[in-house]
């Protein structure tokens, strides 16, 4: 475990460095955040799949989509996990700076699921089909919406980890926004089939 | 055979309101009874280990079964009662929620904001045939009759209650609901909107005239020439 | 186990010269930001109590102008009744009793100097306040405040065209939202500091009742407030942007929003039972002097309940339209549930078994927690068996019903904590005759306000209706106009006593006896600090040997045994 320098953050309280379970606190309260945002996405997905099953019309809805601009950006998000694994791996032997350009990598590939995605929403929204034009559109904007405002938040989070990193400070940070990212990159691994393949 | 606790407040119009009463009777009296116990076992430790000169507290830990018998024993004859009750309400919901006798007339029932409106067999004893008669706020209804009540809802939720005949359900826009009833008391009686539907929800109250065949029948004769001046326009269409 | 033993808590922060503003409203100490939450529901609470007068009395004289608001018209009503609900619930009893006293409980009680992220505590108080701000906000707007209830069922509370208060139920959905945000943050705050940053040698059966009780209650909210979340998004996207996800006419389903309400709103209550449960289990150990009986059987039937807590949501549902064969699950598993919580009050009666009870005001809070709780509970049982659910669905009786589970939850368990704490909080003791005379004046009229209302309930008065008048049936029975003036008049009661409560805070808060450490002779950690605690809350963060309901311990002088002194 990096250690943490305690000068550098007198405002830090000793509640902050204890760790009684054994695992370090901001690792703990970032899987409390994952979970219940699994329940936030579950929650919204499940009435995704409750009305999809109800509604056999929506697969000529769904037919729509563009699987291969999907597989594409599922694959930028798994390549961008991949770099997100060897950020951490970086900051565990303390190379804050190869740690900082993996994430910078991680950000590049947020950067280009978004602006495909952009890309994407423009070319079905000029082709009329737009969050009003059917509840499967609806979801798919919602769910999609929602994931992608969470891959922005992320990103801006990593872009402070990063600089903070390239100067070898906060290095446990590093392993913290990894879990977030594999968080947004499963909650993607859902999406994709759901919206793109299930047809 | 006494009477049931609700009976004592609304009368039992239906056949199946007896059978409700008597759940209720049986939840009051096994729920009662272990409220009553636990109150007054409450109280009488108050004042039982009240603090007393030269009275030291005791100490137990949890694991002293004289103690705990007293926890655990009743704790599983709860579950016992709770038991007898689950078998008690599935028998009574199944009853009215699940069970759909053959019906012997039909009526649609059709909620929206902030009226009832009511469609009933005309003179040819058949919903959905162009002798229909509709009216707003009144049900009309033969005692001794197994209904089929056909539920809507024109805009949002509205909810068909009748207290009298132990009877609630929801009205669902986009959905037609089915249910059942048989009245057993001529008189009238309260329909209630039990879902709130916006601002005029305290306006939705009905009345349900409960009348024997030969009071039916001259109703029917009565209302079938002549239009109804309160019809708001909505027939039914048959869906 | 990684493991820091605390050096003495430097005072490195320059904050010996902060200003008024800096401490107090910018403030990142637990204890300042938990007054900040338990004053902010305080205030909640005025105003709900406020719509709650004026809705009585409207119900008990009809269009007759009432005192200090004026004339209640059906669209007035609504409003007062559905935010007085959704006041009560989401910005009176989840601030007071889970951000306020979890904040100012927790660190303290388990010895250390904040919670570990005192910055996103801030935040969340922060959020919190802008979702308070935003909902008094929705009642000046045009067409005034949302009326469609607290549970807000679409088609109704999707459209402008019909609630007619467009505007108003945005803000209240906003609202909602933002406050569900504040609590995330604010649970995660919670869970770890309890998780990591006990003091050593306090193991897990050591951590005092209150605060598992608070950790698993933040469990429960964040495990439970997702797909509420979710659902409030697609709401927001129905009223704003024309989806229609709720809308039946295109292919939208009015009663999934139901699902994914209840999925949350069962759960929700016990998310604000638990921490009430636990301030009475540490009243009635320190006030009987005795140990709490099976302290982990009362943590298995808390797991137990929290668990079953999310299998019980449909019972709101039964006449909803739902396929009437799932109604058989959802009764088994309500009538089910009440099998923990009723193991839970049994063993907290079991504790006053041989004890050394007083009756200072904290303990006569707790003690009509319980008597007044089990009422609620045992009326609960009609509830959720769903045949007899058929007639009490959408009655008083089910008013009645969690208004004695949620009165004695938030306003009972408020003053139990709040008496009991003051010492700590304030440094001065409160008066104790003024207390007395505010339970008494609160405890016996609210059953002269609720069970009139069971009565009227079974008498089939239906809910949220301005004018009973246009209901014959009711209209015409005297029976149900002596009740309900009753029921009104013990409301005004009630309330008019809660004067005396802020009479004793002001008078207390002023001129008050100076409080010493422990002046209720306690076992847990927060008594072994100054009255109230330094920032930091210690000089030194203390150590831990024993658990923290070692009373009346046989073969030792004293009837106590703190938890932080060595054996």
């Amino acid at each position: 475990m990096s250690s943490v320098a305690h000068a550098a953050h007198s405002t830090r309280p000793i509640a902050n460095t204890r760790s009684a379970t054994g695992m370090a606190t901001g690792k703990l309260a970032v899987w409390w955040v994952v979970a219940s945002e699994v329940v936030i996405f579950g929650g919204l997905l499940a009435s995704y799949v409750m009305h999809r099953l109800a509604h056999d019309a929506w697969s000529v809805q769904a037919a729509h989509t563009n699987t291969w601009i999907g597989a594409f950006n599922t694959m930028v998000l798994l390549t961008s996990s991949l770099s997100a694994v060897l950020a951490h791996q970086a900051a565990e032997h303390g190379d804050g700076r190869k740690a900082s350009n993996l994430l910078w990598a991680t950000i590049a590939g947020a950067a280009t699921f978004l602006v495909v995605k952009a890309f994407e929403w423009t070319e079905e929204i000029t082709h009329g089909f737009t969050i009003t034009s059917s509840t499967f559109w609806s979801f798919y904007y919602t769910a999609a919406g929602l994931h992608a405002t969470h891959v922005f938040a992320g990103a801006i989070l990593m872009a402070f980890v990063a600089v903070s990193a390239r100067k070898n400070l906060e290095l446990h940070r590093v392993e913290l926004i990894g879990i977030y990212w594999h968080f947004v990159d499963i909650v993607w691994i859902f999406l994709f089939p759901l919206l793109y393949i299930a047809k | 055979m006494w009477t049931p606790l609700l009976e004592h407040l609304v009368p039992e119009a239906s056949t199946y309101a007896r059978d409700l009463d008597r759940l209720v009777d049986l939840i009051f009296y096994l729920v009662g009874f272990w409220f009553v116990l636990s109150e007054a076992v409450f109280f009488w430790l108050l004042w039982r280990f009240r603090k007393r000169e030269g009275h030291k507290a005791e100490y137990y830990d949890g694991s002293e079964w004289k103690i705990k018998r007293w926890v655990t024993y009743p704790h599983l004859i709860v579950l016992v009662f709770d038991v007898i009750i689950i078998v008690g309400a599935v028998r009574v919901w199944y009853e009215i929620k699940q069970y759909l006798p053959p019906a012997e007339q039909t009526v649609r029932v059709i909620a929206q904001q902030w009226a009832w409106t009511f469609v009933h067999p005309g003179a040819d004893g058949q919903i959905d045939t162009a002798d229909d008669i509709a009216t707003v706020d009144e049900l009309h209804l033969v005692v001794g009759t197994k209904y089929h009540y056909k539920l809507e809802a024109r805009d949002v939720l509205h909810s068909f209650g009748v207290p009298a005949f132990r009877l609630k359900q929801d009205a669902i826009p986009g959905r037609v609901v089915t249910g059942w009833f048989e009245p057993t008391k001529t008189g009238t009686y309260d329909l209630q909107c039990v879902e709130i539907c916006g601002i005029g929800h305290g306006l939705m109250s009905a009345r349900i005239i409960v009348e024997t065949k030969e009071q039916h029948a001259a109703w029917v004769a009565q209302h079938s020439t002549v239009a109804v001046a309160s019809n708001s326009g909505a027939r039914a269409t048959g869906e | 186990m990684a493991e820091h033993v605390a050096p003495a808590h430097h005072e490195a922060h320059a904050h010996h010269e902060e200003s008024w503003v800096r401490k107090y409203l910018f403030s990142t100490d637990h204890k300042i930001i938990a007054m900040q939450y338990m004053f902010t529901g305080m205030a909640m609470g005025l105003i709900g109590a406020y719509f709650a007068y004026v809705f009585r009395m409207q119900l008990a004289f009809p269009g007759i102008s009432v005192p200090g608001f004026g004339l209640v018209s059906p669209a007035k009503y609504n409003a007062l009744v559905t935010n007085h609900g959704s006041i009560m619930i989401f910005w009176v009893a989840m601030p007071v009793l889970l951000a306020a006293f979890g904040n100012y409980l927790i660190p303290l009680m388990i010895g250390c100097d904040d919670m570990v992220f005192p910055k996103i505590n801030r935040l969340s108080y922060q959020i919190f306040l802008i979702s308070a701000l935003v909902l008094v906000a929705s009642f000046f707007v045009p067409g005034g405040g949302f009326g469609g209830a607290w549970t807000s069922y679409p088609p109704l509370s999707a459209k402008g065209q019909y609630n007619l208060t467009p505007l108003g139920s945005t803000m209240w959905l906003v609202a909602v939202g933002l406050e569900f945000v504040a609590f995330l943050l604010g649970g995660i705050n919670f869970i770890t500091t309890a998780m990591n940053s006990r003091a050593p040698g306090m193991k897990l059966y050591d951590v005092p009742m209150v605060v598992w009780m608070i950790v698993v209650a933040s469990i429960l909210f964040m495990c439970s407030v997702g797909p509420l979340l979710a659902g409030a998004i697609m709401l927001f996207m129905d009223q704003n942007l024309g989806t229609a996800f709720f809308d039946p006419d295109r292919g939208g389903d009015p009663v999934l929003w139901q699902h994914l309400f209840w999925f949350f709103g069962h759960p929700e209550v016990y998310v604000v039972l638990l921490p009430t449960v636990g301030i009475v289990a540490e009243i009635i150990t320190v006030f009987a002097r005795k140990k709490l009986f099976a302290y982990r059987t009362v943590l298995y039937t808390v797991f137990g309940t929290g668990v079953l807590s999310f299998t019980v949501w449909a019972h709101h549902q039964f006449i909803a339209g739902v396929d009437p064969r799932m109604a058989h699950i959802f009764t088994v598993t309500t009538l089910l549930i009440s099998i923990p919580i009723a193991e839970m009050m049994f063993i907290y009666i079991a504790t006053l078994y041989g004890g050394s009870i007083s009756f200072p005001t904290p303990m006569l809070w707790a003690l009509s927690f319980i008597a007044t709780f089990l009422i609620g509970g045992v009326t609960g049982i009609f509830l959720g068996a769903s045949g007899a659910d058929i007639y009490f669905h959408d009655s008083y009786f089910v008013l009645a019903h969690f208004h004695y589970t949620f009165f004695p939850i938030t306003i009972i368990g408020f003053y139990a904590g709040f008496t009991y704490w003051f010492p700590k909080m304030f440094g001065k003791m409160m008066n104790e005759t003024l207390g007395k005379i505010h339970f008494w004046g609160t405890a016996i009229p609210v059953n002269f306000i609720f069970i009139p209302l069971f009565i009227t309930g079974a008498m089939g008065q239906h809910r949220r209706i301005y004018n009973y008048e246009n209901f014959p049936d009711l209209a015409n029975n005297p029976l149900f106009w002596q009740l309900s003036h009753i029921a009104t008049i013990a409301t005004v009661v009630m309330l008019a006593f809660q004067v005396v409560f802020f009479i004793n805070l002001f008078v207390s808060l002023r001129s008050g006896k100076k409080a010493p450490k422990n002046p209720w002779l306690a076992n847990t950690l927060e008594w072994t600090t100054e009255s109230p605690p330094p920032h930091g809350n210690w000089a030194e963060l203390p150590r831990v040997y024993r658990g923290p309901y070692e009373y009346s311990v046989p073969g030792r002088k004293q009837d106590y045994w703190p938890q932080n002194e060595p054996a």
